[in-house]
């Protein structure tokens, strides 16, 4: 009898712990669920569609699409519209990402040296970060009131004796695509300031004075230990900042809407235009696409960095 | 200049005045370049519309005005676009923070096969470009009969905002110690009771950092608010902003005054909450 019972506690208790066994290995996906939910449901299906799409005709308009295989690809690489965008797009991101990086390092070495208090440094540095504060849509409505003819922009250009000329930095073909380039190294080198000056921060203020027992000057601590200290931060910023700007929308879109003509036109406001003004959706699919292989391969290097620095 | 830092104090003495005089130069050109449009914004938002292109252009209008504010204060079509974006983003920081703690509280106390997958998805959300993703939302969108609706751009900006949120969050559960999990498990709790009555009110400077950088995000999105929505009811204040160009005439004070009062939540919380801030900013790039 007794052995009966032992017999069954036994089986109750590794039930029990199968139980608890399982409920062990399922608990992490648990607490996990709802973003596992938001990640297939808005990442990977739509990533998995997208690619669909481009390689069939007509998509979304027509309930029947037929497959076309790289048609679509074909037709964008021939489209010399596509080309002058991928064109403008490489010379707003380089300049972007190379005057970001020049004026994110000045401005953090400014606020970070022992020449000021530390209230105003705190003062400037609040101004110095104000661009970030503001969406792009509303520094596109206000450069574009500044970029004006009748512009202030114009008005010092003009008080300062440098150009005479009411420019309509947006409307000329000339100007239009420098000028959004300014527009969005204004709105985005706070990032890289504020990124180095924490990075600063954490440099060893050891490494300065030992150098300067032993006699380096300025220039050579900012390329001998400045720079390499800051190289992890610098490379990060670099590449969030790529995959930023090749994507950039509401700025272009809401100050040029890709013009005059084309000379805004980027990668962003083609895929757009492709889509909801042409409704050539699987043309837009395509250019998508190419564009998220080449953020693909960005990410994939940041990730590796990143990887790396843990 | 960056050979003295906190310690620097000391020796100011012995750095040359010119040097010092050639910093604040630079720093008040800087801060003109960065401040300026800024200044011009708020100033332009108190003119009559018939003086924002003036020439000689005025600083303080002699007809000094709060007429653009009253124009968006009265009509209710443009109050709804600053509704719609309140309730959007409050929203979504409410799901995002719920959603993040569960996912970060998962990512730091447990160990499970396909951690490190789910981990680098999470991860590259960064790099995906949100316009990839637009043609295929807007046909999810249609066929779940979401589109012009609240939900589109709420579950649609979860995508972008909780990788960040769980990023951060994990980074701060880690240096909770488990022992305080613990504790609530040996008085008969349950592992999820711990992390709501102990680890949650511990980790609040975190979150609010986190929410508040979900806040901007939703409140910014242009892309998404543009396309998933059609009628002017359901418009956000960014794109609500844009529709005020070119309708009739182009408002330019009304617009003025709708980009003041439309950076102003984001902007106060920066103000009131900066160390929170900077630290949520420079977390992607920077690590401790």
């Amino acid at each position: 009898m007794s052995k009966l019972t032992n017999i069954k506690d036994d089986l109750q208790l590794k039930r029990t712990r199968r139980l608890q066994r399982f409920s062990n290995r399922s608990e992490p996906y648990l607490y996990l669920l709802p973003t596992i939910a938001i990640m297939v449901l808005l990442l990977i299906i739509p990533i998995y569609m997208v690619i669909h799409y481009s390689f069939f005709d007509n998509v979304i308009i027509n309930k029947n699409p037929i497959f076309i295989g790289i048609d679509n690809y074909v037709k964008i690489l021939a489209d010399s519209a596509f080309w002058v965008a991928v064109r403008n797009t490489l010379f707003f991101v380089a300049v972007s990402v190379v005057v970001h990086l020049f004026l994110g390092m000045i401005f953090a070495m400014l606020l970070n040296t022992g020449y000021l208090s530390n209230k105003s440094k705190a003062l400037f540095r609040v101004i110095y970060a104000l661009p970030w504060m503001f969406t792009a849509s509303i520094i596109a409505i206000l450069w574009k009131m500044m970029m004006n003819p009748n512009g202030i922009i114009n008005f010092l250009l003009q008080v300062t004796n440098i150009s005479s000329n009411q420019i309509a930095w947006l409307g000329d073909r000339k100007f239009a695509l420098i000028a959004v380039t300014i527009i969005n190294i204004w709105a985005g080198y706070p990032f890289y300031m504020i990124s180095i000056l924490a990075g600063l921060q954490g440099v060893s203020g050891d490494l300065y004075e030992a150098s300067a027992i032993d006699g380096a000057n300025m220039k050579q601590q900012f390329f001998r230990i400045t720079i390499p200290q800051l190289q992890p931060i610098l490379i990060s910023l670099i590449m969030l900042d790529f995959v930023w700007t090749i994507q950039q929308f509401a700025l272009i879109w809401m100050t040029t809407g890709g013009g005059p003509i084309n000379a805004t036109e980027t990668i962003s406001t083609y895929i757009y235009k492709q889509g909801f003004s042409k409704y050539q959706y699987s043309q837009a699919s395509a250019t998508a696409v190419i564009l998220l292989v080449v953020c693909s391969i960005i990410a994939i290097f940041y990730v590796r960095h990143q990887r790396a620095r843990e | 200049m960056c050979g003295i830092r906190e310690r620097g104090n000391k020796v100011i003495g012995k750095k040359k005045w010119y040097i010092k005089l050639i910093i604040i130069i630079l720093l008040v050109f800087g801060a003109m370049f960065a401040g300026f449009p800024i200044l011009w914004m708020f100033l332009s938002s108190f003119k009559p519309n018939s003086e924002i292109f003036a020439w000689p252009p005025t600083w303080i209008s002699k007809n000094f005005t709060f007429e653009a504010y009253a124009a968006i204060f009265q009509t209710q079509e443009k109050m709804r676009f600053f509704v719609n974006s309140y309730v959007i983003s409050g929203i979504v920081v409410i799901l995002t923070l719920i959603f993040g703690i569960l996912a970060s509280y998962g990512f730091s106390r447990f160990n499970f096969a396909g951690k490190n997958f789910i981990n680098t998805i999470i991860i590259s959300v960064q790099a995906v470009p949100p316009i990839t993703l637009l043609i295929p939302y807007l046909s999810l969108i249609v066929t779940i009969k979401l589109y012009n609706t609240y939900f589109a751009l709420i579950l649609t900006y979860m995508l972008f905002t909780l990788p960040y949120a769980i990023l951060m969050t994990t980074g701060y559960m880690n240096t909770l110690p488990k022992d305080l999990d613990e504790a609530v498990m040996i008085d008969g709790g349950s592992r999820f009771r711990a992390l709501w009555t102990i680890l949650v009110p511990t980790a609040v400077p975190g979150l609010v950092s986190v929410g508040m950088y979900t806040f901007m995000q939703a409140w910014n999105e242009y892309l998404f608010a543009l396309a998933l929505t059609k009628t002017n009811e359901m418009r956000t204040v960014p794109v609500g902003i844009s529709l005020l160009m070119g309708q009739h005439a182009y408002e330019w004070n009304q617009m003025m005054a709708m980009s003041v009062l439309g950076s102003l939540p984001v902007l106060l919380l920066f103000l009131f909450f900066q160390r929170y801030f900077i630290a949520g900013m420079t977390a992607g790039a920077v690590k401790n």
